[in-house]
């Protein structure tokens, strides 16, 4: 028996992930002892004040990274590659690209916290139901509603989550990778089942998402079995060496490989794991479908970044087959299925399927840094690129859904949106843009993306999945010119379909978006280069 | 003077002028659009006066763009594209001339849309054709998709929606296709050590013959459906027909000339070997686009079908100049290129006046016009014998080039494409003979002739069909150098041809 050690954590470097848990629970405590009255603004603004707070924290970690006195501290890896350190007894890692995919987490917890707190488009009330306990076409719903009763548990759920999602991707071992998992995991099925319209349909979606997300856990705690049994370690440093030095047992490691995949895999909604993105999408509050659309793919394709490259980096030859078929298929069936959706939530769930394979695609990309030209884009620089581009993308593009709506909400059915170009050119050219984001249409941010993830998976060689890719691209861009279509060159159905005119909060998340669209597709330099200076995962 | 940097210049009046047009009330959209294309016009003027005539890229212009992908902003223009770039700012405002009123009818989505679509497509069209950048390239060639989708879907006969959509499928899958092949170069300078986009270091680099036949497939295929060519020409007959002729003519005459300055910049320049290895299928689907387009042409109805079929025909012989690979073939299918701009834009707008009066785009329903518009039916007349290729008119010069590049390479080949000249016949004069001769129906009786405007718009058109059909040597000489170049990388020598006489001409000028 070791004697235990006192862990050593570096409240500096770990502040962005103590403020907003810290903010989480005294959200709780808010909710507990604040007047029913004061919540709501009390909540918000701390919500919104933590994220602040936190983002402050991270630029001042990459600053001190970036600084002179970070190589004395012992803070510079590998020649200048890579930066950061080890904390809580290696269980935890601030690098460069976790900081980066902080810095993303929280800009995009920010905007979805801002569509949160949105109250104009509903007659004063929140996008989240009265009372989530009282059941669907009760009295007691009734009576909740005509007292304009907000769920304002939904802010530390958000943080919660955040929480997690930050968690995921610095988690430095299988255990601690898996508790972040749950963390992120528990809030948003919560999350998704408080819609205050259609209430029937957000709980299935709820009680869907958690019955398949805890299902696909199993399989993630499964794979960190067999992988500890391989390799006799958590730590993805040491599971690093196990496979570069272990040639024995590498079936275990295989089926760990895969379990562990399954887990992923199904957080980022890869084909064959995708059947719950559509209903859970659909069912979840507008508000939670942008947070989470966006958040948990960063989240997820950080710790897979981290996983595979770190952990099973040396052993790529092996993971990388299945990734190629699982991105291809991923992209066709996101693709193919998108065309054939009525509803736009729907569809742009699909839409995010088929990003996920392009996603994959810059993942498969990885080469060693040996085979890289000086200048040349590499695939964690693609990877953390597209990641971005695509979380403003899908947080503006659900925003624009939030507005558009008739007297049962909002309208999704994309009958509906026939011809909102004539009523509101200016959602319905929003609303285009972000389309033609997605479809990768040059001078948006979508088409910088694609051409980074396409061109470090050519330069690895994997030049079928780049076709696939390609052939993939051209499906789904029908889809979004057929919505471009309907809302400009159709006759609306009936009266057609309105637009509620937001507040501040909305428009300010549906402006960045479009903003951080447009910038990152006429002058991405900047972030690409942000992104080239995360460096390197440290192990 | 030269050390403005010119061709940004270029690029950036229609497009600050487009931006104006939207933002401005639409009372002020003609003069505006009228005014900012005119000034685009001068600047290319001003852009060809600087041109020297040895060859070679010019006035370029290179910043660094996005530095971690090794992209910049760079301009620069040779013989083909200072040709291309004037064949569009002088269309550019003829269009909008012509479109004066049309787009303010009920059912048109309003001249503020179609004006700052026009000089926003112009824009992009200009940077296409200076582009010196391969990912800049790429870029803009997308990026005239979603002026040209609008221009499309807003303007025009009723089922425009649809035939919106189907032109930018088309299109889109072909640039994404291309995409590919852009990537792929890049990736190929990068395994070689230093990973860029500029057309000048790609066209230095040596790559292995399998993966440039990769490379050519996926430009070709994308160039090949701009262009357009058989089998994926499909789109341009609906287009044609749904679109407004003003639109046409920003299409047919000016994009899809990006399809052939397409391959000849980047499947000539960049990949010569594979382009070679592809000929005898280029040349293949060259003679079926010919023959197919002119026989599909005769049996069309719809006027502006017929219009855009031809259009089919005509990019045959372009790209059989191109594929065949002599400086005769080469030059031709430049010429051509500016010839086919001339002489279709002339129909196309000719035939959307006739339109405009007669109410319908039927040729069975039309009849007899020549006694009541006299003039319209005299220009409708000049510009179909100028498609089916009368001496005397300038696609004659271009056509008989390729024909006997055609010959050169293959008699056969030649034998099957000069067949093109009796179809032409066929469609243009026979179309000609049912709307205009004859005894005039009693729906046409009535119409007015062309106006004081409508003349003003086809007459620099019909103008420059008779003067470079006497007198292609102005022409030629920005082209032979182009030519020179070109095929001396592909690894062709031969002499460039000289129609007129003066061969000193060709070296006179500037030093």
């Amino acid at each position: 028996m070791t004697e235990f050690v006192k862990p050593d954590v570096a409240y500096f470097e770990l502040w962005p992930l103590l403020v907003v848990f810290g903010v989480a629970c005294l959200g709780v405590v808010v909710e507990a002892f604040a007047p029913r009255s004061a919540r709501y603004i009390t909540q918000a603004l701390l919500t919104l004040a933590g994220l602040v707070a936190a983002m402050a924290g991270v630029v001042m970690i990459g600053l001190r990274f970036a600084g002179d006195g970070a190589a004395e501290d012992g803070l510079v890896h590998g020649d200048g590659a890579a930066y950061g350190l080890l904390s809580i007894g290696g269980t935890i890692v601030v690098d460069g690209p976790t900081l980066f995919l902080w810095g993303l987490l929280l800009v995009f917890g920010f905007l979805g916290a801002l569509l949160f707190a949105e109250r104009h488009l509903d007659g004063g009330v929140s996008a989240f139901a009265g009372q989530a306990a009282a059941l669907p076409g009760t009295d007691a719903e009734r009576e909740a509603s005509t007292r304009g009763l907000d769920h304002t548990e939904v802010y530390p759920l958000l943080m919660f989550a955040l929480f997690g999602m930050m968690l995921f991707p610095a988690a430095n071992d299988l255990l601690t990778m898996f508790v972040a998992l749950e963390i992120l995991s528990l809030p948003l099925y919560l999350l998704c089942g408080l819609a205050r319209r259609r209430r029937l349909l957000s709980q299935e979606a709820a009680l869907k998402y958690f019955l398949l997300g805890a299902f696909s856990s199993g399989f993630f705690l499964y794979g960190a079995a067999l992988v500890y049994g391989f390799a006799g370690s958590m730590e993805f440093g040491a599971i690093n060496e196990a496979v570069r030095n272990d040639a024995a047992n590498s079936g275990m490691l295989l089926v760990g490989i895969g379990l562990l995949s399954v887990g992923l895999l199904f957080k980022v909604g890869a084909a064959p794991f995708q059947a719950w993105t559509p209903d859970v999408y659909q069912g979840a509050p507008t508000p939670v479908t942008a947070f989470m659309a966006a958040g948990t793919k960063v989240a997820a394709f950080g710790a897979m970044l981290r996983l595979f490259y770190v952990a099973f980096g040396a052993d790529r030859w092996s993971w990388q087959p299945m990734m190629w078929v699982i991105a291809v298929l991923t992209m066709l069936v996101g693709a193919v299925l998108a065309i054939t959706q009525t509803d736009v939530k729907r569809l742009l769930a699909y839409s995010s399927v088929a990003h996920t394979g392009f996603i994959l695609t810059g993942l498969l990309g990885v080469q060693a840094t040996a085979d890289l030209a000086v200048g040349e884009i590499s695939s964690l620089q693609a990877v953390l690129f597209y990641l971005a581009t695509y979380g403003f993308s899908t947080l503006g593009a659900f925003a624009v859904v939030s507005l558009v709506r008739d007297s049962g909400g909002e309208a999704t059915a994309l009958t509906r949106w026939a011809g909102l170009g004539k009523e509101s050119p200016v959602v319905a050219g929003v609303f285009a843009f972000f389309l033609l984001a997605m479809a990768g249409i040059p001078l948006t941010s979508g088409f910088v993306g694609k051409l980074a993830v396409f061109s470090v998976a050519l330069a690895a060689g994997a030049w079928p999945v780049v076709v696939f890719a390609v052939l993939a691209s051209i499906v789904a861009a029908f889809l979004y010119i057929r919505v471009i279509k309907a809302m400009y060159f159709d006759e609306p159905v009936g009266d057609g379909p309105t637009v509620a005119y937001p507040s501040v909060l909305t428009a300010t998340t549906i402006a960045i978006g479009a903003a951080a669209t447009l910038m990152l597709g006429v002058l991405p330099g900047p972030l690409l280069d942000l992104a080239a200076v995360a460096g390197e995962f440290i192990r | 003077m030269t050390d403005l940097p010119w061709l940004t210049i270029l690029v950036l009046v229609p497009l600050v002028g487009a931006v104006a047009t939207a933002l401005a009330p639409s009372s002020l959209s003609r003069n505006l659009g009228l005014a900012t294309s005119g000034l685009a016009l001068l600047v290319g003027v001003l852009v060809a006066t600087q041109y020297q005539l040895d060859g070679g890229m010019q006035l370029t212009e290179t910043h660094a763009w996005i530095e971690a992908l090794g992209v910049h902003w760079a301009l620069g223009v040779d013989g083909l594209g200072l040709l291309m770039v004037l064949l569009t700012v002088v269309l550019v405002p003829l269009v909008i001339l012509a479109s004066w009123r049309e787009a303010d009818e009920p059912g048109n989505g309003g001249v503020k849309g179609f004006v700052a679509w026009a000089l926003a497509l112009e824009a992009m069209s200009l940077a296409v054709f200076t582009a010196t950048d391969v990912f800049l390239f790429y870029v803009v060639f997308e990026a005239t998709l979603i002026p040209a989708y609008f221009l499309i879907g807003g303007f025009g006969r009723e089922g425009r929606g649809r035939a919106a959509t189907k032109f930018l499928i088309y299109q889109l899958a072909g640039g994404l296709v291309m995409l590919a092949s852009v990537i792929g170069l890049y990736v190929v300078s990068a395994d070689q050590g230093a990973p860029t986009f500029l057309l000048s270091e790609l066209a230095a680099l040596e790559i292995d013959p399998v993966t440039q036949r990769w490379l050519f497939l996926g430009f070709f295929i994308a160039f090949a459906i701009k262009a357009p060519m058989f089998p994926v020409h499909t789109w341009l007959a609906d287009t044609t027909e749904k679109a407004t002729t003003g639109t046409s003519v920003l299409l047919v005459c000016v994009l899809d000339k990006i399809g052939t300055f397409g391959m000849l910049r980047f499947c000539l320049g960049l990949l010569p070997d594979a382009s070679q290895w592809a000929t005898p299928v280029v040349v293949a689907l060259a003679l079926v686009s010919i023959v197919y387009g002119a026989l599909v042409a005769i049996g069309q109805d719809d006027l502006l079908r017929l219009i855009g079929l031809t259009s089919l025909s005509h990019f045959g012989f372009i790209v059989l100049g191109i594929f065949v690979f002599s400086s005769q073939g080469a030059a031709g299918s430049i010429l051509y290129m500016v010839n086919h701009g001339i002489g279709t834009a002339a129909l196309f707008l000719v035939a959307g006046f006739l339109v405009r009066r007669t109410g319908t785009a039927s040729i069975s329903a039309m009849g007899g016009v020549e006694k009541a518009a006299p003039v319209l039916a005299g220009i409708l007349l000049v510009a179909a014998l100028a498609a089916c290729g009368l001496p005397g008119l300038s696609p004659f010069v271009s056509e008989m080039l390729v024909l006997i590049a055609a010959f050169n390479h293959a008699w056969w080949v030649g034998v099957i494409a000069v067949t093109a000249i009796v179809l032409a016949a066929v469609y243009a004069l026979w179309a000609y003979q049912r709307t205009m001769t004859g005894p005039p129906r009693p729906e046409v009786e009535a119409i007015a002739d062309l106006d004081a405007r409508e003349v003003g718009t086809l007459a620099p058109l019909v103008l420059g069909l008779v003067l470079f059909g006497f007198f292609p040597m102005p022409l030629l000489d920005v082209i032979n150098p182009h030519v020179t170049d070109t095929l001396s990388h592909v690894g062709v020598t031969d002499e460039p041809p000289v129609v007129t006489t003066e061969p000193a001409a060709v070296e006179g000028g500037h030093q």
